[in-house]
């Protein structure tokens, strides 16, 4: 390991020495008492490697004779990373506390999840994309079922363990038949053998890894575990998994499907198109008979990735920008509406079904102004910025001479755009309820307005995010 | 003469009875666990004999990991199945219902 090397993982380094040091605080002192010391101190930590990153990364550095890939592209997936496991983190600290879940493990297990993250969006070989992508999994798996003693939550653990573990396999399935018919794990030497006439065997390689990748976004029809998943999680492990691993799979795609087999466009372009396809309109129709709002979130999340599936099936450099803005979009909105689901309770208990919004607004007219832009925003109502993330996505499609799949994106938001604008129906002209609490913590209250200011200010220049993922589509796409 | 084709067969031949032990097992999750290992199983099979058959020594390191990796997977999938059990009372497949889908 030379300097040159050690220097490009520092940022993974430090955040996994600091993960385990606090493994060893946790132990040998107050245990849970330290919590939320621990907590805050993480977030603080994401965050200042996340900034890092951003303003000191540059250039395209190889590390370990091509495993590791520090360029613009991984640097743009890494930052949304670690900025929105830190803001996930900071909205879990008064839920978790008041219902006795704030664990010290807690932290420790986002932090290392993060470092998979930032692994997988830097591999370079099959084996550390394998690596990255365990460290993640197993770290979700465990928080999945955060709360031990309630059934909905270790049942909620145990499906994402097994769908899980069978996407893993599937992947390294394929990842074994690449090996054996490319001769070499490494990217450079895959897209090398795939260039003229690839074999048959890398072409199924090709399908198992990608059916593994779609397993990991969700995206349909491997998406059977997110609804389950979602409803059964805490609430703030929900917010977790619907904003950074879903960012760190669809880089790993990206990154996959450009790096390795860059050469053979037209054969993983149709299975992507495929996807993108089942996924919008699955997310759309499959959402409309949800009473729950963490599984209809689930199936707002699954569309979402078949609109980012769209972007990456273009397979330009032009779609790969796309997919980025529209992830960095789709991560702050749904920062914002998880805080805002965070912040509903009735006499201090959560409450997750839709109905208990009804009259929501008269109570609290801030915060259901500020859901109402997100849900406008989610579904794609222009102005705001929700709806950029869709147009840039789908002018990428077009431009790609996938107008087909253009016109199914429209059909699918239309239909999309029903449930979210049935949840505003209910917090404006719903029938009177039992009333939910009117206070909300001042942290989720801030996440929220924050994130609704976002989308409606960012339509000026969407703070420049299209210029970062235009070079880091550069550094990806030659 | 035992060639490469032989391996991959064996490897093709665990790996699908992995998935279907995933699929059409309705007894208990335990199963489950040993259908996941057979899926990784398989894909060992294929690195070593690809590695062989390569002359190249990147596959049986990457078995290695694997291996590794599976070992801390049963590991945290037992953990989670002892805490459902103690919640539910039972590990039939069939009891892992409380949410549809």
């Amino acid at each position: 390991m030379t300097a040159a090397d050690f220097q490009a993982v520092l940022p993974e380094f430090i955040l996994a020495a600091l993960a385990m040091l606090g493994l060893l605080v946790g132990v040998y002192t107050g245990k849970d008492r330290t919590a939320p010391a621990m907590l805050w101190a993480t977030s603080a930590v994401l965050v200042v490697v996340g900034l890092w990153i951003a303003l000191n990364g540059e250039g395209s550095n190889v590390a370990f004779g091509g495993m590791f890939i520090d360029d613009a592209f991984s640097r743009f997936a890494k930052v949304t990373i670690l900025l929105s496991a830190a803001a996930v983190l900071l909205m879990s600290e008064s839920y978790m506390a008041r219902r006795d879940l704030l664990r010290f493990e807690y932290p420790i297990l986002v932090a290392l999840a993060a470092v998979g993250m930032c692994v997988m969006v830097s591999a370079g070989d099959l084996i550390a994309l394998y690596m990255g992508l365990e460290l993640q999994s197993l770290a979700l798996y465990v928080i999945a079922s955060l709360r031990r003693d309630s059934l909905k939550s270790t049942e909620a653990g145990l499906k994402y363990f097994i769908l899980g573990a069978l996407s893993s396999g599937l992947l390294l399935y394929g990842a074994s038949l690449t090996y054996g018919y490319a001769g070499t794990t490494l990217f450079d030497g895959i897209v090398a053998a795939a260039a003229d006439e690839p074999p048959l065997g890398l072409i199924f390689g090709l399908v198992f890894i990608t059916a593994g990748l779609a397993f990991k976004v969700s995206a349909a029809p491997f998406h059977m575990w997110t609804p389950d998943v979602y409803e059964g999680s805490p609430t703030p492990v929900t917010a977790f998994f619907a904003t950074a691993p879903k960012m760190a799979a669809m880089a790993l795609f990206a990154r996959v499907v450009h790096d390795a087999f860059g050469g053979i466009v037209s054969d993983w372009q149709q299975i992507l198109a495929f996807l993108s396809v089942i996924s919008m309109f699955l997310g759309a129709v499959a959402a409309i008979g949800q009473t729950n709002i963490k599984r209809l979130m689930a199936y707002s999340s699954i569309a979402h990735m078949g609109y980012a599936l769209m972007g990456l099936a273009a397979g330009t450099a032009m779609g790969v920008e796309a997919m980025l803005v529209y992830m960095a979009i789709y991560v702050t909105m749904n920062i914002g509406t998880f805080a805002f689901i965070l912040s509903i309770e009735r006499d201090g208990r959560p409450v997750t079904d839709i109905a208990a919004l009804n009259q929501f607004s008269r109570r609290d007219p801030a915060r259901a102004l500020a859901m109402l832009v997100l849900l406008f925003s989610l579904a794609g109502v222009p102005p705001l910025v929700g709806f950029f993330a869709k147009y840039t996505v789908l002018l990428a499609a077009v431009d790609a001479g996938l107008a087909w799949l253009a016109v199914a994106g429209v059909i699918a938001s239309v239909i999309g755009a029903f449930y979210y604008l049935r949840i505003v129906y209910y917090m404006y002209f719903g029938e009177e309820v039992e009333p939910v609490d009117q206070t909300a913590h001042p942290v989720l209250w801030g996440f929220l307005m924050v994130s609704a200011a976002i989308m409606v200010l960012g339509v000026a220049n969407l703070f420049g995010i299209e210029t970062w993922a235009a070079n880091a589509a550069a550094a990806l796409v030659d | 003469m035992i060639g490469l084709e032989h391996y991959l067969t064996v490897a093709a031949a665990l790996f699908v009875i992995g998935i279907f032990g995933l699929f059409l097992n309705r007894k208990n999750v335990i199963i489950l666990l040993m259908s996941i290992e057979l899926i990784l199983l398989a894909v060992n099979i294929n690195l070593v004999a690809f590695s062989a058959f390569l002359g190249d020594l990147t596959g049986q390191v990457f078995t290695l990991f694997v291996l590794t990796v599976a070992a801390a997977e049963a590991a945290i999938g037992l953990a989670i199945l002892v805490c459902f059990f103690r919640t539910r009372g039972s590990i039939d497949v069939e009891d892992v219902n409380v949410m549809k889908g």
